[in-house]
């Protein structure tokens, strides 16, 4: 199964929390340059499954690799050069700039002021971000503007793997859907293989190639949107994808 | 590394205040009544002026009552200060029965203490007559008084009246038989309101009082030797004595050289005209008066109050702050600190000082330590709940991003929680510039001096010299704090 192609592989995770069970037995392999999303309701167990994939809580056994080497060996300070994370809102230091929120992690790395000049410069090109947004604070910034500095910051330290966590969560529908279109341009110029974390199954749909559905702990169908819906593994995955009635119909962006 | 830095911190503070007293030093303290003052103000210039030496003269004046005072003089606090045989045989020897200058010389020489000859004038309680009365009725002595027991108007303090030392035995020894109707008694500061208003004739005084002076009273000489003898003396410590002789031998020689007027003289200078203790005491050596502009006096008390309170800050800053890091990371631990640090807040000042001086001693460290104590409540507080409550989301993403727990705590926690902590410093700062007024109390100088002064003086001009100078201070202090906080504020956390 551990092919050349896979990046992201997430093989028999199992993790409980205070005898609860919360993941069982779940197996996920992306390959590289793929996006796939992990959709699920809220207590699915995805949270938990972004918190392990970003080295943040322990699990009972089961292993999560990054190309063909285990999480557990790479080093700490490290962390930002084999998975660039996005949190939610984008998750900014409200107490730096935008700049300084983008090169925090290089400067601890020791990076010189020129080549995180440099890389940021690059970055900033590609998402599309004005230069001056740079210099405000995150209170300062829109939704939009946050989210391109977070994208910007983690892809700083060029990760193998980026990770984002309900990239459009709190915005209004209308910013939703111009953003939606940007990010997606942002998200193949990059050519990062991409874990997205949603609840939102018209969000996962729209930028990602597979879906993978979790529930209860469990990971209860892989596959296109077309695959859910032409052959759902079980009730409950047509269960919910009834639920998000206004959805592209199959054949659509995909 | 950052315990280091506090070790470091802690380490060169304590050598500050050792090194501070390791050269050669005699410190001079007095009590907090005038008369002690001017005596210690004497004894001081007397030291400074012994030709060849490169010995400091430090003053602790006005540092509080008989118990603190020796208690510093064993400790070895203090070198010497001016006390009364009475009070030495009585409060420190506990042997009222010791009368002798030569027996009260030995039993203390015994403990290790040594005492001056006398030095000339013996302050304990008589009687004073105005002028008019004494005249009228050719009032010399107390036996006179039997003449004009039935019509003479009295009042008498409410310490002298429960004495058994007072009035009883007074009435007693005498066979005076005073009509009980013109016997009042009042507080001492208005019996000489009374005797100047011609309401009465007669009062209770001490014999060196500036008061007799002003109002010309005649003091009625004890002819049958009733009351005790306080005579003033110098009391040192056996190793002073032994260290230092040809300055023993200075105080020594101002030995018999003051008499009751002179001493009343001296006393109203300060009381009556308002002189300060060391222009008095130069004037009465002799010596050019050398005497302290109000700038400077206040400058220099400005610089000791700013050493205290730096000091304190200092300290609340580098031991508050990793400790309220400490609670906050750990519960159990956490609320000890803070139970412990809100006690020592409920202790009041004065009781905490009394505490800390049988372990320090007196003067700077007591004190620094009293208020190190006080302003490290507000700054652990601060720290604790400031961590506590900041958004546990940014300390996760930060995990995430790889950032060890202590760049969390540098670039993270810190920033995010610095506007909280830094208003705990600001209280703390206002806080240590109001308490350490009392520090004062037990010699460690600043504003509090001329309260204390002022207070035991009942002037008021030299009370609001250092409470203005304090209030000042503290609306200083807040500005700059305003200031402060506006510059280091993270300007993403600016309202």
């Amino acid at each position: 199964m551990i092919g050349y192609g896979v990046m992201l592989n997430i093989l028999n995770v199992t993790a409980s929390f205070g005898g609860l069970a919360v993941l069982k037995d779940v197996s996920l392999e992306i390959a590289r340059g793929e996006t796939l999303a992990l959709i699920g309701s809220s207590g699915s167990g995805k949270t938990t499954l972004l918190r392990i994939t970003l080295g943040l809580v322990p699990f009972d056994s089961g292993e999560v690799r990054i190309g063909d080497q285990p999480l557990s060996s790479f080093r700490q300070s490290h962390w930002a050069e084999r998975i660039g994370y996005v949190p939610q809102d984008g998750g900014l230091f409200p107490h730096l700039s935008g700049a300084d929120n983008v090169a925090l992690i290089a400067r601890r790395r020791g990076w010189d002021r020129t080549r995180i000049e440099n890389r940021m410069e690059e970055l900033r090109l590609l998402v599309e971000l004005d230069r001056e947004v740079l210099s405000h604070f995150p209170s300062e910034m829109s939704g939009g503007q946050k989210q391109r500095v977070a994208i910007m910051r983690a892809a700083l330290m060029d990760p193998s793997v980026m990770l984002l966590d309900e990239p459009m969560g709190s915005l209004d529908p209308l910013v939703r859907r111009t953003l939606q279109d940007e990010l997606k341009r942002i998200f193949s110029r990059l050519g990062k293989t991409v874990l997205l974390v949603t609840h939102d199954l018209s969000e996962a749909v729209y930028f990602a190639e597979r879906l993978a559905l979790l529930h209860e702990g469990r990971i209860v169908q892989t596959g296109t949107y077309a695959d859910l819906v032409s052959r759902p593994s079980e009730p409950f995955v047509q269960t919910f994808i009834r639920a998000h009635r206004a959805l592209p119909s199959i054949g659509g962006e995909t | 590394m950052k315990s280091a830095l506090i070790c470091f911190l802690i380490t060169s503070f304590g050598w500050t205040l050792h090194a501070a007293e390791k050269s050669a030093t005699i410190v001079v303290g007095s009590k907090i009544f005038t008369e002690s003052y001017i005596l210690s103000e004497i004894a001081a210039q007397t030291l400074t002026s012994v030709p060849m030496s490169d010995v400091r003269i430090v003053r602790k004046l006005g540092m509080g009552s008989t118990g603190i005072l020796f208690e510093s003089l064993r400790t070895g606090a203090i070198d010497v200060y001016p006390e009364y045989t009475g009070t030495i045989a009585e409060a420190i020897l506990k042997n009222p029965s010791l009368k002798t200058h030569k027996e009260i010389g030995e039993a203390l020489a015994a403990k290790g203490f040594v005492m001056s000859p006398p030095l000339g004038f013996n302050n304990t309680y008589a009687i004073g007559v105005t002028r008019k009365f004494a005249e009228a009725n050719q009032l010399k002595t107390l036996s006179d008084l039997k003449r004009v027991a039935s019509s003479i108007r009295l009042a008498f303090s409410y310490e002298f009246m429960g004495r058994t030392d007072g009035y009883q035995g007074l009435v007693r020894r005498y066979g005076l038989d005073f009509d009980k109707r013109r016997v009042r008694r009042l507080d001492h500061s208005l019996a000489y309101q009374a005797i100047e208003n011609d309401e009465v004739d007669a009062i209770d005084v001490y014999t060196t009082d500036s008061k007799i002076k002003k109002l010309e009273l005649k003091v009625l000489e004890d002819d049958l030797h009733y009351f005790p003898v306080y005579e003033a003396v110098w009391l040192a410590s056996r190793s002073f004595v032994e260290k230092y002789p040809m300055q023993w031998r200075r105080l020594e020689a101002l030995s018999y050289q003051f008499d009751a007027d002179k001493m009343i003289l001296l006393n109203s200078q300060v009381e009556v005209e308002r002189r300060s203790f060391d222009s008095v005491a130069s004037g009465y050596l002799g010596i050019s008066a050398n005497e302290e502009t109000l700038f400077d006096r206040i400058s220099r008390r400005t610089l000791e109050h700013v050493w205290l309170v730096g000091w304190a800050l200092a300290f609340s800053i580098v031991i508050g702050i990793p400790l309220g890091i400490v609670s906050a990371r750990r519960l159990r631990v956490g609320r000890a600190i803070l139970v412990v640090s809100a006690v020592v807040q409920t202790v009041p000042s004065l009781a905490l000082l009394g505490f800390l001086i049988p372990l320090l001693g007196i003067g700077a460290k007591p004190a620094l330590a009293a208020l190190c104590l006080y302003s490290l409540l507000p700054v652990v507080l601060n720290t604790s709940v400031a961590i506590r409550t900041i958004d546990s989301r940014h300390i996760e993403n930060a995990r995430a991003f790889g950032l060890s727990r202590l760049q969390i705590l540098i670039y993270i926690t810190l920033p995010l929680a610095s506007p909280t902590i830094l208003s705990g410093v600001k209280t703390a700062t206002i806080v240590s510039i109001g308490t350490a007024t009392l520090a004062a109390l037990i010699g460690a100088g600043g504003y509090g001096a001329p309260i204390l002064s002022g207070l035991s003086l009942n002037d008021p001009s030299m009370i609001l010299q250092g409470a203005v100078p304090a209030a000042v201070m503290a609306l200083g202090a807040y500005i700059l704090f305003e200031l402060i906080a506006r510059a280091l504020t993270p300007a993403g956390l600016r309202r």
